[in-house]
């Protein structure tokens, strides 16, 4: 079967599961939630079948299975916040077809070479640079949740930090292809864009107070410079430095000093210092780790197999929720409550077997930058994964960044699916050769 | 390139399968923890979509169901109380506000269909991948709601406790306490329960006095001295005592109970029976010194003194009748350690439990065979048939038969013609024990009264005890409550 063949069929099974998800969901809640549930189902095979079309006329020879996969990941998210709030999941549908067209439009932009884009690798780099720090600026900036990553622009909240993550790539992929020879050298003047990059990323940090994003950027970058030098000096050198950075952050920035408390001592059995009170008085797992708690209690609640689709405890028997951020920063919680360990470890697949085909594809293309590219970008989404997903089961601090294509927000589906795109592009171009 | 490209490729599985790790070890390792936090909402609400098992007496009356209620698509199984207070303290509660209380919590398991067993397991599993709600097995007490309701009414407006034991099982057939409290308002009206006024100046009325409610148990423990007097060989019920009103301790004489005019009773020339009968404490207070304390308190624990009873309710909500001391339980290691002339007669530092009481005068009647008591009959599967049933059990010999004969004697001469004469009952014959215990209020008094019958074919036992009783003894106020329970009992066929 042709790779497109293969793409249609995927799709058209993950348009059956993302049916079978809604029917599940109206079942278990058929008292607030219509029949019309199921056209979802429907609706997003045509999406999904759109999408298709696409690739078909402009990367024909592109991997089949990842289209596929982030359909599946997008439709699991976007079922799940369906069945905590319907008029929510409706939004984020609008963000999904916002994202595919962009995907569309990735495609039909770069489908000749989107290798051109080496050429304009400054420009992206002073546009991510920029870009991570719009949510600074008076006015339009706002500080959600305690970190400063949103922008207010005519009614929508965009986090620019999601868009500043893909431009980043680019521009490590083309200044890292360009530069490799005289880093891999290790001499201590060719440091100093290691070292710009390393200060550029605890400037994020102490700005927007998060470090979640931090280490993102910096993970990525070290990623990409081991992969483009062989030195294991970069990521070691990056790596200690980075220790040392969060050590002093630590010290320095309050926000960060709590974050990392919570991490290691959630519940206490004495009152503690409460940030939001300003006095010893609560418990800690009452006050300050009150989220990562509940959400550990979801989790907790799935057991084995979960309490099946629909069938999760969120909110008291008042309708009060129980686990705050439920749709955004805590969506696996949710997802691990219904569906359990069993499912749970079949979503984490997915996961893993989109890093696998997006690694795959770093190693068929043929060039530098694509490889780069490729590796950056499928680096980037494992991280962020595991950042996020880290963060929730208490094996790293808790930072409020999204889960690639399941979290709800616009801003993270439509840069999920310009990585998307980014990685089709990267693959058509490598098996196209072999094709 | 493509080989460094395969490092950072293991390196992302290894952060992805650290993922799998991770929830692993909160869904399947750690969950208990999670779900056992006080603070975990989810698992509170979560087992109300439970179809909660419901809680029958012994004849089946209902004392404990689901209310259904519908909210934002979530079908809820709430708890309602239909008999209201009735059996309160041992029912407890399941809510959401206060979490859970008596076997409603010790059987949550059990109530919401999560024990271990197979049969539960499988079907549960079963009933949850279709999607079904998940139902609880049921439970089937042993209380007998009649008797229980009378006991409630005689205990209304006190404070105290009143438990009847079925004697050849260990079943209990009531446990009874006042003040008491509506589980009903235990969710929205919790203020209500925390206003309770009775005749006691903490009414605390969710502590099941019957298994938690430390009390001085004066005479009545009485019973386990003499237990220890004849058992031990050491005296016969025939034993000849001299009373002047009063023994002699560390050279201070320690006076036998004051009359109301404030002089005590004096007996003369009795015997160790006599001493029962009459509740003389002179008589007692000797035989304690010459016995000492340690042998007291090792008949004591024989009949179950130092251990908590066992029963099925929340081990917080029982305590171990025994010498107390700043708290907590005093074991003494030699007989100078305690007072043994007040340790006889049940002063002392003694806090003992109505159903310990229970227990002693059942031991006697059994002829001396300690019996396990329970409140469970069984429990039940969701569809009927039993789960499991609990059979009876002993605990050991605390007497011999003999000398468990021989105190039923000296118990029936207690009520024919001593100080328990208010509870008689025509035709049948009763073996009790009165006991007046002194509180730290001069003239305050704990009153007592334990006893079986019939006395020549024992079948039940009861427990009074009731606090705060100015001037009052047990034989005035707590025999008459043990009379009415012991022929409401005794008229019923399966007790």
């Amino acid at each position: 079967m042709s790779y497109r063949n293969r793409e249609l069929a995927s799709l058209v099974v993950v348009g059956l599961m993302t049916g079978f998800g809604f029917a599940s969901v109206y079942i278990a809640r058929q008292d607030v939630v219509s029949a019309s549930s199921l056209s979802y189902g429907i609706f997003f095979l045509c999406l999904y079948l759109a999408a298709h079309a696409v690739t078909r006329l402009t990367v024909p020879n592109a991997d089949p299975y990842i289209l596929p996969l982030g359909g599946l990941l997008t439709a699991i998210g976007v079922t799940e916040i369906y069945r905590i709030n319907p008029q929510d999941a409706l939004h984020q549908t609008i963000w999904i077809v916002i994202g595919v067209v962009a995907f569309a439009l990735t495609l039909f932009l770069f489908r000749r070479d989107y290798r051109k884009l080496e050429s304009y690798k400054y420009l992206c780099g002073l546009g991510a640079v920029g870009l991570l720090m719009l949510p600074a600026l008076p006015v339009i900036g706002e500080r959600i949740n305690g970190a400063r990553l949103w922008i207010h622009f005519g009614g929508f909240q965009i986090q620019p930090g999601e868009f500043a993550k893909i431009l980043l790539i680019v521009f490590l992929a083309g200044y890292l292809r360009e530069k490799r020879e005289v880093l891999a050298q290790g001499r201590l003047k060719d440091l100093g864009p290691l070292l710009l990059i390393w200060g550029a990323a605890m400037l994020v940090l102490l700005e927007t107070s998060d470090l979640g994003s931090a280490l993102l950027y910096f993970g990525i970058f070290l990623a990409m410079t081991y992969v483009a030098t062989g030195s294991k000096k970069y990521p070691i050198g990056g790596g200690v430095l980075f220790l040392l950075g969060s050590f002093a952050a630590y010290h320095l920035v309050g926000r960060v000093r709590e974050r990392v408390t919570i991490w290691l001592h959630p519940w206490t059995n004495h009152f503690v210092y409460c940030s939001q009170t300003g006095k010893v008085n609560h418990l800690r797992q009452d006050c300050d780790s009150y989220q990562l708690v509940k959400s550990l209690y979801s989790i907790g609640n799935g057991h084995f197999g979960g309490t099946g689709f629909g069938k999760g405890t969120f909110t008291d028997t008042a309708g009060n929720p129980l686990i705050p951020y439920l749709k955004t920063d805590f969506i696996f919680s949710a997802l691990a409550q219904e569906l359990g360990l069993i499912g749970v470890a079949a979503f984490l697949l997915v996961y893993m077997v989109f890093a696998l085909r997006g690694f795959r594809i770093g190693m068929i293309a043929e060039d530098g930058f694509s490889k780069l590219l490729a590796v950056g970008l499928t680096f980037g989404f494992v991280l962020q994964t595991f950042i996020i997903v880290g963060g929730v089961l208490r094996i790293i601090p808790l930072t409020g960044i999204t889960l690639p294509f399941v979290s709800y927000g616009g801003s993270s589906i439509v840069a999920n699916f310009v990585v998307l795109a980014g990685l089709l592009l990267v693959s058509d171009r490598a098996q196209a050769r072999n094709a | 390139m493509n080989d460094r490209i395969r490092v950072i490729a293991v390196v992302g599985m290894i952060l992805l399968a650290a993922l799998v790790l991770g929830t692993t070890y909160w869904q399947a390792w750690a969950e208990g923890d999670l779900a056992s936090k006080q603070d975990n909402a989810i698992q509170r609400v979560a087992q109300f979509t439970i179809d909660r098992g419901v809680i029958r007496a012994a004849d089946g009356t209902v004392l404990a169901l689901n209310r259904v209620v519908h909210v934002n698509g979530n079908t809820y199984y709430l708890r309602h109380y239909p008999t209201g207070p009735l059996a309160a303290d041992v029912v407890g509660y399941s809510t959401e506000a206060r979490s859970r209380a008596g076997i409603e919590q010790a059987f949550n398991d059990f109530l919401t269909a999560s024990n271990s067993d197979l049969h539960t397991v499988l079907t549960s599993t079963l009933n949850s991948l279709e999607g079904k709600t998940i139902k609880g097995n049921s439970i089937k007490l042993t209380l007998h709601l009649g008797p229980q309701f009378l006991a409630e009414k005689a205990l209304a407006g006190q404070c105290g406790s009143a438990v009847a034991l079925d004697i050849p099982s260990g079943r209990v057939l009531v446990m009874a306490t006042s003040p008491t409290y509506n589980p009903n308002l235990v969710e929205k009206h919790y203020d209500q329960i925390a206003r309770t006024k009775a005749a006691c100046s903490g009414p605390a009325p969710l502590l099941n006095r019957a298994t938690a409610g430390l009390y001085a148990p004066g005479s009545t423990f009485k019973l386990v001295t003499a237990a220890a007097a004849l058992d031990s060989g050491t005296f016969t019920p025939d034993s000849r005592f001299n009373d002047p009103g009063y023994c002699t301790e560390y050279g201070k004489p320690v006076t036998n109970f004051l009359e109301n005019g404030g002089v005590p009773e004096k007996f003369g020339n009795v015997t160790l029976a006599q001493g029962l009968q009459f509740s003389i404490n002179s008589v007692y207070c000797n035989i304690g010194i010459k016995l000492g304390a340690l042998k007291i308190l090792e008949y004591a624990k024989r009949f179950g003194f130092y251990s908590t009873p066992g029963l099925e309710t929340p081990p917080a909500e029982q305590r171990a009748s025994g010498l107390y001391d700043h708290g907590k339980l005093f074991y003494p290691k030699h007989d100078y350690q305690v007072d043994p002339g007040r340790l006889a007669f049940g002063q002392e530092r003694l806090g003992v439990t109505p159903l310990q009481m229970a227990m002693v005068a059942a031991a006697i009647g059994n002829g001396g065979v300690v019996v396990q008591p329970y409140v469970v009959d069984s429990i039940l599967k969701p569809g009927g048939g039993v789960l499991q049933a609990t059979k009876p059990k002993t605990l050991g010999r605390a007497i011999s038969p003999q000398t468990a004969s021989e105190l039923t004697t000296m118990m029936e001469a207690v009520v024919t013609g001593g100080t328990g004469t208010a509870a008689q009952i025509p035709g049948v014959l009763v073996a009790g024990k009165t006991g007046t215990a002194e509180t730290s209020v001069p003239g305050v008094n704990t009153a007592w009264f334990v006893c079986f019958a019939p006395a020549d074919h024992p079948r039940i036992a009861v427990a009074v005890a009731l606090e705060n009783q100015l001037h009052k003894t047990g034989g005035e106020v707590a025999a008459p409550i043990a009379k009415t329970l012991l022929e409401a009992l005794l008229k019923q066929p399966t007790a």
